[in-house]
């Protein structure tokens, strides 16, 4: 008996020495945001067994096993269905861009495709609606995605072509493809994108012939049949004289 | 001393092995092939995070498995093949015995461990090259600027360095359950016992976390629920701090001095546990 009270104060006294190392570490967690996620929204979500599961250390497992049920949801276009696991594949794994951009391109390119083709919607106004609400939504996901990981290239690219492209907001989609290129990783034709972007804004003309024409005189690396195009727009609005102009001969 | 305690050990992982354990490796490798055949249907980033999420999270709980499973038979079953007496009967220590021991298993974790990254590894640069010629295939005809931005993105999304560290993690975590096993199965009645109290320290431990911090920072609790807290905090390890696969998986970068504390947080309490299971063990009648 005395035995096992020793062991147990040995225990205790071993807990208290461990203590300010077990907060430092979590602290350390904590401040890298690490495992913020378990709340108990997440638990209302996932239900019993998949919070345990998370909390036992197989968080991503529980994460890919949803995703891959959101892959079937949006097989049988289950839309409702692909946003309920998305936003808990994406809880689950806040670090992982992949998650993000998934969600956003399934909410904002394929749901909001359905909405807009809805054949059971008579009315074509609900149906734009819906489809901005899914526009809105795959925003959402895209700028929840960057806040979680402000490094990472891939998120603005996904955020500059909904602005581009479904949108039509230039000048956002511009600044997007601009972050974008400024961080490590980002594909070599962001800084391209984000002037070609802002070469459609009305007022910005100069500073996108500008940079424009900046990557123009980097060399034949950089000279694109779209940005000789848009340099020849950009020096017709802005009268720029023919001797300033780039040659006729380049394609 | 050195001797005795390495020839316990060997003979505890022939022992081990002969009770085909290494049949968990097997299932790893058909986890491992199976879903990557599975996600062939995925875009490669998808597959690589899938498949790096699959195999490190199967690792993880082979590794611990294996740990309470084999930690959890040693002592019964050398008692139950009357085994300890012919060992403790020799100038053979109790402290030696239970070392050896011990050290059987981790040596089993370690060659699981290593078998199991290898075949993931290798698996995954299959994978990996597969995509890499599929991509030159597929855009031969493009400019060598946006092949290389191809090419990049496929290693972008490849293996990194820092897996490794969070393998080495997963092995800390291992080890310290085995060692908590041990010294479970040393006042444990059976086997059964052992594992089943080894599945709820599992569980409290991934909650540790947020019972400490409850005692800690919860000013509103009452004495009962503080004490209760208490020595949830005190007594269970924190296993919740040995996850970091997860943020490693997803591209996060773990500090050295972060990896550092959490290995020397691993090997301080399989030290004490180790402490710990000897000094019931010497007072255990045999």
């Amino acid at each position: 008996m005395s035995r096992v009270a020793f062991v147990l104060a040995m225990l205790l006294a071993f807990g208290v020495i461990k203590l300010p190392a077990e907060r430092a570490i979590a602290l350390q967690h904590r401040q890298m945001e690490f495992g913020e996620v378990m709340n108990l929204d997440l638990r209302e979500k996932l239900g019993q067994l998949g919070f345990i599961a998370a909390l036992s250390g197989f968080r991503a497992a529980v994460a890919d096993f949803l995703f891959v049920e959101a892959h079937v949801a949006w097989e049988r276009t289950e839309w409702g269905r692909v946003l309920f696991l998305f936003r808990q594949v994406t809880t689950l794994q806040p670090h992982v861009p992949l998650f993000w951009d998934m969600a956003a391109w399934h909410m904002a390119w394929n749901a909001s495709a359905a909405a807009i083709n809805d054949s059971s919607q008579p009315r074509m106004a609900l149906r734009m609606k819906t489809q901005r609400e899914y526009f809105a939504l795959g925003k959402d996901f895209l700028e929840r995605g960057i806040k979680n990981n402000p490094d990472k290239p891939q998120l603005y690219e996904s955020l500059a072509l909904l602005y581009r492209e479904k949108l039509n907001d230039h000048e956002r989609a511009s600044e997007c493809y601009a972050k974008a290129g400024a961080l490590p990783g980002a594909h070599s034709y962001d800084k391209r994108f984000s002037a070609y972007e802002l070469s459609y804004c009305e007022g910005h003309e100069r500073e996108a012939y500008e940079r424009l024409r900046a990557l123009y005189d980097v060399g034949e690396r950089e000279r694109l049949p779209t940005l000789i195009r848009r340099l020849r727009v950009l020096e017709d609005k802005l009268a720029i004289p023919p001797e300033q102009r780039i040659p006729e001969q380049a394609n | 001393m050195i001797t005795r305690i390495f020839a316990i050990a060997r003979n505890t992982l022939t022992e081990l092995t002969r009770q085909k354990v290494f049949y968990v490796l097997l299932i790893f490798a058909l986890v491992l092939i199976g879903s990557s055949v599975f996600m062939a249907r995925f875009t490669f980033q998808q597959e690589f995070q899938i498949l790096k999420d699959i195999s490190l999270g199967a690792m993880s709980i082979f590794s611990s498995l294996l740990a309470i499973v084999a930690a959890a038979r040693l002592i019964p079953q050398d008692i139950d093949e009357r085994t300890v007496y012919a060992i403790l009967a020799k100038p053979v220590p109790r402290f030696e015995y239970l070392l050896g021991k011990l050290l059987g298993v981790l040596l089993l974790l370690l060659i699981s461990l290593v078998v199991m990254s290898a075949l993931f590894v290798a698996v995954f640069y299959a994978r990996e090259q597969i995509v890499l010629g599929e991509t030159m295939r597929q855009m031969s005809r493009a400019p060598r600027e946006q092949v290389d931005d191809a090419l990049n993105a496929v290693r972008a999304s490849g293996l990194k360095i820092d897996i490794f560290a969070g393998i080495a993690v997963i092995f800390l975590k291992a080890c310290l359950l085995a060692a908590l096993t041990l010294f479970v199965s040393t006042f444990a009645t059976t086997q059964i016992f052992t594992v089943m109290m080894m599945m709820f320290i599992y569980f409290i431990g991934h909650l540790q976390a947020t019972a400490r911090e409850y005692w800690l920072e919860q000013q509103s609790a009452g004495w009962i629920a503080k004490t209760f807290l208490a020595i949830v905090a005190l007594i269970f390890p924190d296993l919740q701090a040995f996850n970091l696969v997860d943020e490693i998986v997803a591209g996060l970068a773990i500090p050295l001095a972060l990896f550092a504390k959490t290995a020397v947080l691993g090997i301080f309490y399989t030290m004490i546990y180790t402490l710990a299971a000897t000094f019931v063990f010497y007072g255990k009648e045999l």
